[in-house]
């Protein structure tokens, strides 16, 4: 039986500190599991006293790749505690740029991250000798997503002019047009890609697990809904608690969470499984294409997922354009808010899944409690049941082969420990 | 004797980026500023970035380093990077100012640690936060939150040429009128252009929003003025001490201090 000693100190290409750490004796596992020593930010506590206007852009600050996915959160929070509804124009500009990340945080991880793994180098660097169209269709989606972004909220990370109840600035509708046909031309890059991923031998991996995800009636949910599980629970977004039960673990860094069972996760792969049906129909056949059939219980195929959204999130750019364009773009405007005390909680599925902010305000619209739930928190525990399951099964390998399949099964689940708001430090063993 | 690194086939200045506390986002604006300046990655290499590749090269001239120093580990990190690289470089508000991190040092500490981790508290080593400049000498530092990508791909080519560094000494009102922009202090909007070191396009008032203050205050700006302004506009006190603490409550702190210390 093999005796096994792995610690990987930093895992790279992944947003954030985390450590890998296996321990086999005689084939019977001592250690297994995966460590965060991110520093903890204390974004919770240090919002408190400061005006509701400037809460979804500190939160923001929490992550540079999914501030869009923070500030939307955070305003729909602030909008809920407040009484404020956006008006039909900034609901739809606010879905155009969240996909916009969607792509934007999509195509860094599955390239930039998750391929170089697949290609046996180290980055994408080396790529752009070996691999060059690769590499620039990689940049031209890149640039894509990030110049929607950047149209809508002023720049990508830390928008600018997301405000309460709108945008400080609108888009004309030269810009509209002009992002729509770049839209439309990226669909011959999705194809590719699609392509691309398809030829990729994911691990050979299942362990059943609940799926946790927003959804609604109308559409592949990412902004607002219920909270819903592959268990056939169903929860309004202020019973958040109900889902999240979060606890603190002894040899730990970050709080856990648990709901139906030992452990969930949440998502690309957690919406595709739960809300597979709403995904535009090109999406639905990459999927198929990808090998993704709900429901997956692979973690490893969360970046097909991934693909599979990229691809629903160009198509329905598309068509929320042709929305805008037909409607006509007004100015916007937001509203004058009138302060009142009250407690709001706004939930999006970010990039890496389902996330929730949570504000208390006094009479003078000031913050008096904050509470944010970070999706790679809510996949901690399922990331590290799945280490434990597949350890097991692939202990025989050289000890190299397992490491890397440790490092990719951490990689897919495509972490942000930045987001930290809940994370520990820890001492090493 | 000759020098035998003069012999080194590959003469190109060896970069490493490094992280602390922040969000990572200074990082994200290095690949996508690389993206579009690929012949960037012709003039350096680049041995350590550990958001983006495996590899962990150790020999590096050139350190560019993201985020805050918030607890004692860090400062023996943060003396490391400094003993190996020539040039330390701060990259954004977090390692150049405090930056956001730094709105817990307006809290008692023990109270920040007890609201989020509760009775675990003691299991988490943090202090103050700070900028990277308070523990080690820093030879040039990127402002904003994030940095604006041109302005990286500026610095970097002015430390490999040995020129000074383009980062503007007057204020966002200076960018803001080049761009035509109506001022947000006439729309009833407030701002802190006027006090703010420019460098960004003005992007914020661009796009509608007051300026925050992320690329920090310029020298010698006339604050008790500016206060007067906002004031005029009908602006409290805390709505200003507020606004201005957002990215420089680190500096603001100090300044109190050394005030007091006179």
């Amino acid at each position: 039986m093999t005796t096994l000693k792995i610690d990987v100190h930093h895992v790279t290409r992944v947003e954030g500190h985390g450590n890998i750490v296996v321990d086999t004796r005689n084939g019977e596992i001592k250690e297994c599991r995966f460590e965060v020593v991110e520093a903890p930010r204390f974004f919770e506590a240090f919002v408190r006293g400061r005006p509701y206007y400037e809460l979804s852009h500190i939160t923001s600050r929490i992550c540079g790749i999914c501030s869009v996915g923070h500030a939307t959160a955070s305003l729909r929070a602030t909008e809920k505690a407040l009484g404020v509804e956006p008006p039909e124009q900034t609901v739809l500009l606010r879905k155009l740029l969240f996909h916009g990340e969607i792509i934007d945080s999509h195509v860094l991880h599955t390239y930039y991250l998750v391929a170089p793994d697949f290609l046996g180098v180290g980055s994408v660097i080396p790529l752009a000798a070996t691999h060059r169209e690769v590499v620039e269709r990689a940049l031209r989606v890149k640039k894509l997503s990030g110049d929607l972004c950047a149209m809508i909220g002023g720049r990508h990370t830390h928008p600018v002019a997301m405000a309460v109840g709108g945008f400080t600035h609108t888009p004309t509708e030269g810009e509209l047009r002009e992002m729509q046909a770049r839209l439309v031309d990226a669909r011959a890059d999705m194809d590719e890609t699609v392509a691309l991923f398809a030829t990729l031998p994911w691990p050979d991996f299942e362990r059943e697990t609940e799926y946790v995800s927003l959804k609604k009636d109308d559409e592949y949910a990412f902004i607002d809904g219920t909270v819903v599980t592959s268990d056939g629970f169903s929860y309004p977004i202020e019973d958040y608690r109900k889902v999240t039960n979060e606890e603190c673990v002894p040899f730990s860094t970050a709080k856990w969470t648990h709901h139906n069972r030992e452990s969930y996760m949440v998502g690309a792969l957690a919406r595709v499984n739960n809300n597979f049906d709403q995904l535009h129909p090109r999406a639905q056949e990459a999927a198929g294409k990808l090998g993704l059939k709900p429901i997956c219980y692979n973690p490893f195929l969360n970046s097909a997922a991934q693909v599979v959204e990229m691809v629903h999130c160009v198509e329905d750019s598309i068509r929320i354009s042709d929305e805008l364009l037909t409607r006509g773009i007004q100015p916007e405007q937001p509203p004058k808010i009138e302060v009142e005390a009250g407690e709001g909680i706004g939930s999006c599925d970010v990039p890496r899944g389902i996330l929730f902010h949570n504000y208390v305000y006094d009479e003078d619209g000031i913050c008096v409690k904050a509470n944010c739930i970070i999706p790679t928190n809510q996949n901690m525990a399922n990331l590290n049941h799945d280490m434990q399951a597949l350890v097991p099964q692939i202990m025989d390998k050289p000890q190299d082969e397992i490491r890397l399949t440790l490092e990719m099964l951490v990689r897919a689940y495509d972490p942000c420990i930045s987001c930290s708001a809940h994370f520990l430090t820890v001492e090493f063993v | 004797m000759e020098n035998p690194k003069s012999q080194t086939p590959n003469p190109k200045p060896k970069v490493a980026f490094f992280d602390f506390a922040s969000c990572e986002g200074c990082q994200l604006t290095v690949i996508d500023a690389l993206q579009t300046h690929l012949d960037l990655l012709g003039a350096i290499e680049i041995v350590q970035f550990r958001e983006a590749m495996t590899e962990k090269g150790e020999d590096y001239q050139i350190a560019f380093i993201e985020g805050s120093c918030t607890r004692a580990s860090d400062e023996a990190r943060l003396k490391r990077i400094r003993a190996q690289a020539d040039i330390v470089v701060a990259l954004g508000a977090c390692a150049h100012l405090g930056g956001i991190n730094a709105l817990k040092n307006l809290h008692p500490l023990e109270d920040v640690r007890r609201w989020v981790y509760g009775d675990k508290a003691d299991w988490y080593e943090t202090y103050a936060a700070r900028p990277i400049g308070a523990v080690i000498e820093v030879d040039a530092a990127i402002p904003g939150c994030p940095i604006d990508r041109e302005e990286f791909i500026a610095v970097v080519k002015a430390v490999l040429l040995g020129k000074s560094l383009p980062i503007p000494d007057y204020p966002l009102c200076v960018e803001c009128k080049l761009k035509e922009n109506v001022c947000l202090f006439h729309v009833g909007k407030f701002c802190l252009g006027p006090v703010v070191r420019a460098g960004c396009g003005a992007l914020c008032p661009t796009f509608g929003s007051g300026c925050e203050g992320c690329r920090g205050l310029i020298p010698n700006p006339n604050e008790n003025a500016m206060k007067d302004v906002l004031a005029e506009a009908g602006l409290t006190v805390e709505d200003i001490l507020s606004r201005f603490t957002m990215f420089n409550a680190y500096q603001m702190q100090e300044r109190a201090a050394e005030k007091e210390g006179k």
